[in-house]
């Protein structure tokens, strides 16, 4: 029984640090400069497909290829921002919803061009495909991998939004925007910078979770509800509300599946709905 | 200096903004008109006004509200399953079968706006999207309800007013939500025309303002959502008694962002543009998947993005601008 409930909470954490990484980019361009961008789920399949055709038809290795797929997606998303998404700064939330709406479905029916309607398959490399056992608990090498890398990558970003230059200026727009214009920072620039690094993040995780859920050309839209499930619970432009809603997600749809399987996603939008009605602005967000 | 002000002038502009044009006649008739223009075409023009009702529900709430919803296929699903539920009772006659369905409608869409009532901007958008797909989980779930994923089907609807039997041309089909279209739209008409309506329109330009002017925003949210779940209750209803089944498909995610599509496209705030969108929406449909069906998203997302970005206003807005380009 304690087994099995370590492991589900493990694959539930493990989920979460994929959500996390898939969010984490829109949490910050969300906060910074309150765009709403939808399409940030079409850039974590983005990240997927440049994982399966390095993988598949390049033959590179598995650690080799989730940089190129945060490469890609993060150059991706740098020339999205700065064809289109900045014309629509200004623009009330509902146009920038309907373009990236757009942006999605015209890249759901790309995928299906490119690639086909149906699942993509990948071999992992042996080293992450077996089973670990740490006493009597035992989960798979790839969840542990996640867990490790999501570890990493998660005190690096901390890290660098407290001590590097950019993290000061990030922080700075995030809460006072016409303040840090006025210390003569370009917050436009830092825009687009911060949404190609976001974009690079959910090609990351995009990368990370075909081996975990799979990739089909109808993943921005199915996953498109959790990561605006996790940002909006957490927060717009809250790492650690981010963090703790991506983790509280992974956890509780693991749960359910394995406790309530009848409910299905049901009871996930249930909290959802009752913690927004409780605090719209979520769990870590201020009073805008 | 006189500080007496006349409420002659107040009510006879209120009078004014609410007065039939002659276009507005030409539109009808022209509607009326492809009965006889496009016979092979009627199950089509069919859908067009179901759709055009449905985008006018949303029109109603974001048009002249301000509100966005991502979620508005939760009223039109409910409506069309509470219509097939009624039939599939054994309760078959069509128009008391849409007051039925409108009303089921609506009693939800009062429960939700208390919820909605409190949020604005995103948080508005994600929760109407949340709630819409909460729904459709749990339509896939309540099989004894909604049959979910196979839908209901196999239930007869009587003549409509005891004359009129459905074909297979959708003759009736078309008159029918021709007729219940059109007088739905006529409500709605005098409704947003009316001292209260104008109160609508002052919380969607300025909400902090509405309340200075002795107006209770939560009272309008509610009643204002609650009619436009009732109209979107009844276009579903037309749905599921036009076909004659109803599909999980009712409540989908792609069915709110499509009427959302259908409004922006057509131009949102005239009534006129919700419908006049359904029209090139479902028509471009119709043609854009019949050349491929597995690209028509490619298109939809290309449409999206092309209003965004070029036609703000939408067709309406279009049309409006034009002249003043030439002159």
């Amino acid at each position: 029984m304690i087994a099995e409930l370590a492991e589900l909470g493990f694959n539930g954490l493990a989920y979460g640090i994929v959500l996390f990484f898939m969010a984490c980019g829109l949490s910050i361009t969300m906060g910074l400069m309150g765009f709403a961008n939808l399409a940030h789920g079409a850039t974590a399949m983005l990240g997927g497909y440049v994982l399966v055709v390095a993988m598949r038809d390049l033959g590179l290795p598995f650690l080799a290829s989730l940089p190129a797929a945060f490469a890609v997606a993060a150059i991706a998303g740098a020339l999205f921002e700065m064809t289109i998404c900045r014309r629509l700064h200004a623009a009330g939330e509902l146009d920038q919803v309907l373009l990236t709406i757009g942006v999605v479905f015209m890249a759901i029916a790309s995928a299906t061009f490119g690639f086909g309607a149906g699942q993509q398959a990948i071999v992992m490399p042996g080293y992450l495909t077996g089973r670990v056992a740490f006493g009597p608990i035992e989960v798979s090498a790839y969840r542990l991998f996640l867990l490790a890398l999501g570890a990493a990558i998660t005190i690096g970003l901390v890290t660098a939004l407290e001590r590097s230059r950019l993290g000061v200026r990030i922080r700075a727009a995030v809460d006072n925007r016409a303040m840090t214009t006025a210390c003569g920072i370009d917050v436009g620039r830092l825009f687009t910078v911060v949404f190609a690094l976001g974009s690079g993040l959910g090609g990351l995780g995009g990368a990370l979770s075909v081996n975990l859920v799979g990739l089909d050309p109808s993943f921005p839209l199915k996953y498109l509800v959790f990561i605006m499930i996790v940002v909006t619970v957490g927060g717009f432009g809250s790492m650690t509300g981010t963090l703790v809603a991506a983790l509280l997600l992974g956890l509780a749809d693991v749960a359910c599946k394995y406790f309530l399987p009848e409910a299905g996603a049901f009871a996930i939008f249930a909290v959802t709905a009752v913690v927004l009605y409780w605090r719209p602005q979520g769990l870590f967000g201020r009073l805008a | 200096m006189t500080l007496a002000i006349s409420m002659a002038e107040p009510r006879s502009r209120i009078a004014a903004r609410g007065r039939w044009r002659w276009p507005e006649t030409v539109f009808w008739l022209a509607l009326a008109a492809c009965y006889v223009i496009f016979p092979g075409h009627l199950q089509l023009l069919a859908q067009v006004m179901i759709a055009g009702l449905f985008a006018l529900s949303l029109d109603l709430l974001l048009g002249f509200c301000g509100i966005a919803s991502m979620g508005h296929a939760a009223f039109f699903g409910i409506g069309a399953y509470a219509a097939a539920r009624l039939a599939l009772a054994g309760w078959s006659e069509p128009l008391t079968g849409l007051v039925f369905a409108g009303a089921v409608a609506g009693l939800c869409g009062f429960a939700c706006s208390f919820l909605i009532g409190r949020l604005r901007s995103i948080a508005l958008l994600m929760v109407t999207m949340a709630i819409g797909l909460l729904l459709h989980e749990a339509a896939n779930r309540l099989t004894w309800l909604t049959g979910g994923d196979d839908g209901l089907s196999g239930y007869d609807v009587a003549p409509v007013l005891g004359l009129f039997r459905f074909d297979l041309y959708g003759r009736t089909a078309f008159l029918y939500c021709l007729g219940v279209g059109f007088l739905v739209f006529l409500a709605l008409r005098r409704f947003v025309h009316s001292p209260f309506g104008l109160g609508l329109e002052a919380l969607r330009e300025n909400e902090r303002r509405v309340p200075a002017l002795g107006i209770a925003v939560q009272r309008q949210v509610a009643v204002v959502f609650t009619l436009s779940a009732v109209v979107a209750g009844i276009a579903g209803g037309l749905l599921a008694q036009v076909t004659q089944s109803v599909a999980l498909e009712v409540l989908s995610f792609e069915r709110s962002a499509g009427v959302l599509i259908m409004l922006v496209l057509g131009g949102a705030g005239h009534l006129y543009g919700a419908l006049i969108g359904a029209a090139v929406f479902i028509v471009a449909r119709d043609v854009l998947s019949g050349l491929d069906p597995v690209y028509w998203y490619f298109w939809l997302g290309l449409i999206l993005a092309a209003v965004v970005l070029i036609g703000r206003g939408g067709l309406l807005g279009l049309a409006r601008r034009l002249p003043g380009r030439f002159r």
